[in-house]
Formats: structure tokens, sequence, C-alpha cells
């Protein structure tokens, strides 16, 4: 087990960068996900660490070597593609054993290795068949067994459950947290999936546009983004955003509709700013402000409504059940201790 | 849909018209597939058919060019047993066969994998490559002979005039072996493109993702290729391998257009020495018969190659995409 050090890693692919300089550290045992929109870099950035892709400017330590010239198969590390990249014409077992039997590992050895694999993984039954017979999620198995019997310092996941339905990418979601709870061993996991990462991280890396938008434990980016990307893209539904400004210590929409501003300093009067609640913090309220309701979804623990709420459109998850029709009014405020103010020019947190 | 129209129709009062025998004979499924195979046996029948099963019945005739032959059963292969030409030509033919397929296997794969790196102009260099498939096996044939030429040969040229090595032109054609490999040399250039652009579509079929796990998992550029890029490659290999074999063996104009079969019938192939003494020998029922001992070895080759590198077991099963 080690840790990992990425630091000031940039790529260029001809003349085109797409990682600006991205620095992660990434603590023995920790499980590190990267996530972010398709083209932000993170899977530039996983293939980085494995030494698929070679390193432009930066450098990345493994345990504490540097790696920037260390052939993949020295790196001490194994990864999960996302299809899977099982060999086809090997069986279970081969595709597990394949790595050992390189290493000229002695035929026991790799056969206790692959044995225990196997155990974990519950993939005893299948050991004799070939990719091709087996399901999606147990193909996901048979790509994690190959990563454990090497015993890597490092597995590497390259969004291994985007192939799976729904169901069965929960089910893999708690087997793979529950196998680095088992292992301990470092984990660098790559997503574009939020709630995968929220669900599953101790630590995550919100990756846009080849650059770093914040590092932090799923509920800290989640209570505190640090700007309105990390605002908008942890946490589903999204964060309702409203455009105004700051006028007398309080909030006023683009419409005129003034709001509550949590405590801290102000002063700033006419700032342009953008007013961020998350669905849940919005509370129903005989005194608050009125909304009009487009469509209500009621998923019986919790019912959405998206609504006309402040001259903008919002998406709102309230615990009650909501009786109202489409087209008609409701009344509700935003829990001023939980909203978040972000500077409208920069997109940073204000006031923080 | 039918049902519902029938029902509305009959509801106004219509009854429906019975269905012409025409419409009810098209509507039979056994006249249907009849119909449909119709123009695919009529092919068959004409092309492949019929001249085989004459091809057999000439075999065991004794007809020459203008004399209807009698049945004589199996005499002209009774005959062929103690003919040292026709033996000369069965081994000529496996030898031929043999070599050419194994250079063409080795060069083909080679430029294969060549040809599947990223290399500047690649279209342009796999349309190259195709060339000596897409020009007319006898214009390349005559290209040859010329190279092959013992006064006009460019090898010749270059060895001794520009190179000095030697001091006489060389004599390809003028002596069995020589003549033998110079044919073999010209059949592996000409049967090179099918092998190369088979096995390069075989090899994109592979995920490179394949290989950067074998990377991964430490395997050398080696054992990539022996572990990764062969057993992945072996369906396709078949089938090329089968096509090639049965290119190869029954191959005619090459050697025609270039040797005749000379120097003394020592580089006949069956199917030259079968024509040999059917059109201008003018015994068409012995002609026959040499041709018609080809299909045994013919199919032998093909049940070799189909199930010695063929259906492997892990292409079988549920595919479950």
């Amino acid at each position: 087990m080690a840790n990992v050090s990425i630091r000031d890693v940039r790529k260029t692919f001809g003349t085109t960068e797409v990682l600006h300089g991205v620095s992660v550290e990434i603590e023995d045992g920790e499980f590190v996900i990267l996530v972010g929109p398709s083209g932000c870099g993170k899977s530039t950035l996983l293939r980085m660490i494995a030494g698929l892709e070679n390193i432009t400017v930066g450098e990345i330590a493994i345990g504490g070597r540097v790696v920037n010239n260390v052939a993949p198969k020295a790196r001490d590390i194994a990864m999960v593609f996302q299809n899977y990249a099982l060999y086809p014409h090997m069986t279970v077992r081969d595709n597990m054993a394949f790595s050992l039997l390189l290493a000229k590992m002695p035929k026991a050895m790799i056969n206790e290795q692959v044995q225990r694999a196997a155990q974990i993984l519950g993939l005893m039954p299948y050991l004799n068949r070939y990719p091709r017979q087996l399901s999606g999620g147990q193909r996901q198995r048979v790509a994690m067994g190959r990563a454990i019997v090497r015993d890597p310092q490092v597995f590497l996941f390259d969004e291994p459950l985007s192939n799976l339905d729904a169901k069965l990418r929960v089910a893999m979601r708690a087997e793979i947290k529950e196998l680095h709870q088992r292992l301990t061993t470092t984990t660098v996991y790559v997503t574009h999936d939020q709630i995968e990462a929220m669900t599953m991280a101790d630590k995550i890396v919100v990756m846009n546009g080849g650059n770093v938008e914040q590092i932090g434990a799923p509920l800290e980016l989640y209570d505190h983004p640090l700007n309105l990307f990390v605002a908008g893209f942890i946490g589903s539904p999204a964060m309702n955003f409203l455009k105004g400004k700051i006028a007398g210590g309080a909030f006023q929409s683009d419409d005129g509709t003034t709001l509550p501003l949590p405590a801290g300093p102000d002063g700033s009067d006419g700032k342009p700013v953008v007013y961020g609640v998350r669905p849940e913090h919005f509370m129903l309220s005989p005194q608050g402000l009125p909304a009009t309701v487009h469509v209500i979804e009621p998923t019986g623990s919790e019912t959405q409504v998206m609504a006309e709420f402040a001259g903008s459109p919002v998406i709102c998850a309230f615990r009650e059940r909501v009786s109202a029709r489409p087209g008609e009014t409701i009344r509700m405020a935003p829990d001023p201790s939980l909203v978040h103010v972000f500077d409208a020019a920069t997109g940073l947190r204000y006031a923080a | 849909m039918d049902a519902t129209v029938d029902v509305g129709i009959r509801h106004l009062g219509f009854t429906r018209k019975p269905d012409g025998w025409v419409t009810r004979l098209f509507d039979n499924k056994a006249f249907l597939v009849f119909l449909c195979l119709l123009p695919s046996m009529g092919l068959l029948l004409v092309f492949l058919t019929y001249p085989l099963g004459l091809g057999i019945w000439l075999s065991m005739t004794d007809t020459t060019i203008g004399q209807p032959g009698q049945f004589i059963g199996l005499d002209n292969f009774i005959d062929l047993m103690d003919d040292p030409v026709f033996w000369m030509s069965v081994t000529n033919t496996i030898f031929y066969t043999t070599v050419a397929t194994v250079g063409k296997f080795a060069l083909g794969l080679w430029l294969a994998l060549l040809l599947n790196h990223h290399i500047p102009f690649k279209a342009f260099i796999r349309a190259i490559v195709l060339l000596p498939w897409i020009v007319p096996t006898v214009l390349s044939a005559i290209a040859w002979w010329w190279i092959y030429s013992p006064q006009f040969s460019i090898v010749s040229y270059v060895i001794v005039d520009v190179l000095h090595l030697r001091s006489t032109y060389i004599n390809f054609l003028g002596s069995p072996w020589p003549a033998r490999w110079s044919l073999i040399v010209a059949n592996i250039w000409r049967g090179i493109p099918f092998v190369a652009i088979t096995l390069l579509a075989g090899l994109q079929t592979i995920s490179p993702s394949l290989y950067e796990a074998a990377l991964l998992d430490g395997a050398s550029g080696w054992q990539k290729f022996r572990r990764i890029t062969v057993p992945l490659l072996m369906p396709i290999l078949a089938v090329a391998l089968t096509l090639s074999v049965l290119f190869t063996f029954s191959d005619f104009q090459l050697v025609y257009a270039i040797t005749r079969g000379g120097p003394f019938n020592t580089t006949h192939l069956m199917a030259t020495l079968a024509f040999q003494r059917a059109i201008p020998g003018a015994q068409l029922g012995e002609g026959a018969a040499i041709a018609v001992s080809m299909i045994p070895f013919l199919i032998a080759a093909t049940l070799v190659c189909f199930f010695g590198v063929g259906r492997r077991k892990w292409q079988q099963g549920e595919a479950n995409d």
C-alpha cells in the first residue's frame, strides 16, 4: 500500500493542453474519486498514474517513488477498465492468473491467489467459464479479481460501473466500497456520476476543463462548495441558482424579490451575486414567498416540485407531501443558514 | 390489423372477395421458399454441379477432343498411378502450396502488424499493398517472367552488373529447383495482399484496451503478440488460411504463364498438368481424371484448416452484451 502524490501535472496532446497543472495528495489506504463532466481530464489523469499516458510536465509519485519514467508493470498498480478488457480467449481463472503467470510466480501460489480472489468476489463457480458466458456484473467482478490477485499498492478504476444497468450499479457500488474496506488498498476511481462519488469516496476531486475545482470529503463539498461549478455539479437534483445582487444586507433577485442572506460580512451593496439554494433547503411556510407550481413529482419519500420562484425556475424537494396542482401557488422560503452565495463575476464562494 | 379491417368491412355489409389462386399460391410458404431459392439453385446447378459432374463423368471415359468416349471405369486413375509426371505434379503441388502458404502468412502477418501501427500516409500505403492482388494474374505473371528472363532479368542485372556479386546471369527457369522456387516467390508476392488485408481487418477488431491491460499485467511486446494477438487472430486466420490454401493448391495462371510446367514437366502443378493433358494434349478423359484427383486433397486441406485452427471454445456460448 502506498500514498500517491500528483504534483502540478500537465498533459498536452499535440498543441492542446488537456490538464493545466493538477495537484492531488492521496493518502495511504484512501478511496479517492476523480469526478467531473466528460472531457475534464479525469481519465487522462488516471491513465497517467497507470503509465498508459506519459506525463508532459510535473511528477507523479507512488509510495514516495517518482514514477514518471517507470514502466506501467513496474509501478505496482492494477487497473479496472471501463469495458473490463477481459481477455476473451481465456477462462476466468486464466484471466486472473495472467499477470502472475507473466511474473513467473510458482503454479501453486498462483492457484492460491486466484482462489483467494475468487472467494472474495464470489467467483468460485465461474472459474472455468469464458468472459462471453458471464453477465455484466460477473465480468465486472472478474476485472476486479484480476486486479486483486496482484495485491498491488494502488487500485485504479476507470468508470467501472458505467456499462451496468442502474440496479446492478448500485449493488456493485456497495460491493466495491466493501472490498475497499476489507483490503484497505489505496484506490483512485474515476467516474462522471456524482452520486457514485458521493456514496463511495473518502475524498472527492472535482475536475472541470483540465483543472481541479475542489478537493474534499463528500459532505464537505456538499455543504461548502468553493465555486459555482462544484455547487452545481455535486448534489442531485442540482442546486438552484438565482441571479441578483446584494442590497441592504439581503439578496435582491433580478425580479426584485428580497431573500435573506446568511450571517457574514456585508456592506457590498449592489454587488452582483448568485444565490444558491439546494432543493431540500426550501421550506413550506405560510409566511414564505409565492411560487407557481409547474410539475409535481411525488417519489414517496419526498416530493419534488418544479416551480417558478423569484423569477427563476427552481426545483424543490419537500419531506412533506404537497397537494398543490400545477398552476397553483404555494408559499415557501429558503433556509437562510443553508444558502450559498457566489460572486457572479468570478463564480467563487462569497463571504465564506 | 387485417382482422379489424375485416370486421369493419363485414359490419358495413360487404363481404370480402375470396382470394384468387395466384394470391393463394404466393401465400404458400413452401412455394415461396422454393421461389426464393430458385436463382441461387440455378446458378449453382449451371456453374458448379454441371461442370463438376461432367468432370467426374469425363474422368471415367476415354474421351479425346473430337471423339465422344466410352465409359472405362477407373482405368484413367489406374494409369495415373504409374505415371511419374502425375506423381511429380502431386508432390510439386503439395510443396508449392505448403511453402507458399507459410511464406504468404509469415510476410502477410508481418505486413499487417506494420500497417496496424500509426504510420504516415497509411491509407495510401494500404492501397499500394493491395496492388499485386488487383493486377490481373496473367499480367503480373508476364512481369515475373521478365524478371526471371535469362537475358533481361532485372535481378540478374542488379546482381551481376551493379553489385558484381556474380559473373553470369542466373538461369531462373532453366532447371527444376530454381524454377520451382521462382514460382513460389511469384505466388507469395501475389498472395501477400490478401493475407495482409484480411489479417489487418482481424487485428483491428482487437480492442486496444486488451493491450493496455496486458501492459499493466506485465506483458512484454512478444508476450502481448503471443498471448493476445495470435489467439484472438486465430478465427480470421483460419478462414484466410483455408481460402489461401485452396487458391494456391488449385493455382494455374502463374505457373502456366511463367513456365508452362517446364523445364521437362518438372514444375507442373496438378491443375496445369490437367489442362496440359486435356486441351493441348487432347486427352480430355485423362485430364479430367487429374483434375478430379485434386478433390480429395482440397477437401482434406479444407477440413484440416477449418477444424485445426477454426472455431475455439471461447467464441461459443451466449453473447451477453
